[in-house]
């Protein structure tokens, strides 16, 4: 990472504040468990929001704070943005409790996405932790876009209980499209006839070739490090497993120093990141 | 006035008069004075206003001004604020109603070489990046700098180990050596055209050879003066290595996380963003502060913050400014201003801390830390 030399900016420009949020209409909003909601929203000014597969936004409303969240929208559909927000803090609640026709504000895209397409000609893995599966959605969307560039398309998604599982009917129709699918939760109820565990124990007997996979993770962090090192055990080369990784965001665009990971801000260096670059990282406690 | 070889002598009144040149061309000058007990950085209209005949006294968690018995106009080391606050002030409007903001440029008036590193420390990070902090720049902008030789380090100072100082070398319009022995007068150097025009509408006076020799001197002098320093090589290596060690347990036993040396510090950079607005959700604005890694919330994410200890807070910090700074901005995140330290309440010396996670006694040639003696 060099510093680049760029001209000192020219006056101020109100439009070019990255700071300043664009204003989205909420269209509408969908619970998709008990705490969990997926948004969608329009740009007021008509201008797509064009992303990767990956990136976030720094989305919120004014009075009650902006929080780093990933988009879970179609890449092909840029002008429809699409969040999946789980209610654990003030500004979440506050994006949560919004209802069509609310105006919501956005920052970004921002960050390094997935770049998905480096799997194909080969196998994809999709692992994914409770939440953890928004952020992989529009990867596996743009895959399906493409889906005869990529061999065994393999989503492992482990969630809480069978009430946390996101997405449930989509699950199904990824099913249909040739994805396969397999869920697991921590906890099962009394009569829970689906496997129950950890999502990392789906790993050493999912179908896909470790030499020749892209393997994508996101979840709790704790999660995350396992299944890396699970996929990594099953012969995945570290370089080609990358996680989503979070922490405290306050800007966006590398200013704020709030995101750091020992010499990384995740926000623009990440949040995805290859395992060979985090694994020593993410190994030393509370860095 | 004819092609100059400079550097040349101003007399006392000559630096009176770039005070009132720079406030002629409009722009707001700002620069050393004393205020409840300590010498900070702010506007100034006259050399009345400078802490003359003051120098000040630094140890760790200590600060105490002194009279010289002189009429030295920059005879104190590093004053308690930085000029960080001129370009990224403490708090802000980011949404909402708030202070129309509207910056000018600025003089600065007095910049020790260490804070003229600080400087471009914060440019490197907020400036010359992809994507700029618009309102640094805004308010960066034709900033005009008058610069002084340091020549009265503090006990707390080593910029001359990082080789910040204690002469800047760069970044100024003018830069003055202040020399007090057989007639108080100030060896001036032009450093952009600016200041070349400044030096010439001031009245300069050709220096003699003796005025060199002497500014040489008190350079010189003043770099010998400062015992401490970090030993450089393997510096980035030896903390990324150290993350584990139970020192940082250690120092965080003593560290209160007051937050108070990222404060003073003039590279720290951080910032956090708050929503505020009434009761009723009118008047809603988003103000952007400065923020501390020592703090916990500095880190927080749903659930908890990812660095819930104070051992892990101050590694964090220490580590930033002599690792990953390196990684991140190409350069050391530390200019030796020793602010930190003398204004630590617990008085935790960073150099001290830095040689015992390095597994080194003390700073090379610290011989109060290494005798165990105390100071001040």
């Amino acid at each position: 990472m060099t510093t680049q030399e760029v001209p000192a900016p020219s006056a101020a420009d109100p439009s070019t504040d990255p700071m300043r949020p664009r204003p989205f209409r909420l269209l509408a909003h969908r619970f998709d468990t008990d705490d969990t909601v997926t948004v969608r929203l329009e740009p007021v000014d008509g201008v797509p929001l064009a992303f990767e597969a990956g990136q976030y936004t720094m989305i919120g409303m004014l009075g009650a704070g902006e929080v780093p969240i990933s988009i879970s929208g179609d890449p092909a559909v840029p002008d429809l943005l699409q969040h999946t927000i789980r209610d654990v803090g003030g500004v979440t609640h506050a994006l949560v409790r919004a209802r069509p026709g609310d105006l919501v504000g956005v920052r970004g895209p921002y960050g390094r996405g997935w770049s998905v397409m480096d799997g194909a000609g080969g196998d994809v893995v999709l692992v994914a932790g409770g939440i953890g599966l928004a952020p992989l959605r529009p990867a596996l969307l743009e895959i399906l876009a493409h889906r005869h560039r990529f061999g065994r398309v393999v989503v492992l998604y482990g969630a809480r209980t069978p009430a946390d599982i996101l997405y449930a009917d989509t699950l199904d129709s990824w099913r249909s499209d040739g994805v396969d699918v397999a869920e697991i939760v921590d906890y099962g109820p009394p009569g829970y006839r689906g496997r129950v565990g950890r999502v990392t124990t789906l790993v050493p007997r999912a179908g896909f070739d470790p030499a020749n996979t892209l393997a994508l993770v996101c979840g709790p962090e704790i999660m995350m490090r396992y299944a890396a090192a699970a996929l990594a055990d099953r012969g995945v080369p570290p370089g080609r497993i990358r996680l989503s990784l979070e922490r405290n965001m306050k800007c966006g665009i590398g200013l704020c120093g709030h995101c750091q990971l020992r010499e990384l801000f995740i926000c623009t260096d990440g949040p995805v990141l290859p395992w060979s670059r985090v694994e020593a990282l993410l190994r030393v406690k509370e860095v | 006035m004819g092609v100059r070889a400079y550097p040349v002598v101003l007399p006392v009144d000559g630096v009176q008069k770039l005070i009132d040149l720079l406030r002629g061309r409009g722009l707001p000058v700002v620069g050393p004075t004393p205020r409840d007990g300590v010498i900070v950085h702010a506007p100034i209209t006259s050399l009345a206003d400078l802490p003359t005949g003051t120098g000040d006294d630094q140890a760790p968690g200590r600060y105490r001004l002194r009279a010289r018995g002189d009429g030295a106009l920059f005879g104190y080391a590093v004053p308690a604020s930085s000029w960080k606050h001129l370009f990224l002030p403490p708090r802000e409007v980011l949404l909402g109603d708030g202070p129309a903001t509207d910056p000018v440029p600025v003089a600065l008036f007095g910049v020790r070489s260490c804070d003229l590193a600080a400087l471009d420390l914060h440019d490197r990070a907020l400036l010359r990046r992809p994507a700029v902090d618009v309102r640094y720049a805004r308010r960066r902008q034709g900033t005009v700098v008058v610069a002084v030789t340091c020549t009265e380090p503090s006990a707390m100072c080593f910029c001359a180990g990082l080789r910040t100082g204690p002469e800047p070398s760069a970044g100024y319009d003018v830069r003055l050596t202040e020399l007090t022995d057989g007639g108080h007068r100030f060896l001036a150097v032009p450093g952009t055209p600016l200041g070349e025009d400044l030096l010439a509408e001031a009245g300069w006076d050709p220096a003699a050879a003796r005025d060199v020799e002497a500014a040489a001197d008190a350079v010189r002098d003043a770099a010998g003066r400062m015992r401490r320093a970090p030993r450089l090589d393997g510096l980035r290596e030896d903390l990324y290595g150290a993350a584990d060690l139970p020192h940082w347990e250690q120092v965080g036993s003593r560290c209160l996380a007051c937050a108070g040396c990222t404060l003073v510090c003039p590279t720290c950079f951080c910032t956090t963003v708050e929503d505020t607005s009434g009761v009723r959700g009118e008047d809603a604005r988003r103000i952007r502060v400065w923020d501390s890694c020592f703090t916990a919330a500095f880190s927080y994410l749903h659930g908890g913050s990812v660095r819930e200890s104070i051992a892990s807070r101050y590694r964090q910090w220490i580590t930033h400014k002599f690792a990953t700074w390196t990684d991140q901005f190409g350069v050391l995140g530390c200019v030796g201003c020793g602010r930190c330290t003398t204004w630590c309440p617990a008085g935790i010396d960073l150099l001290a801390e830095l040689a015992a996670v390095r597994g080194l006694s003390a700073p090379p040639g610290d011989r109060r830390v290494t005798d165990g003696t105390e100071t001040g």
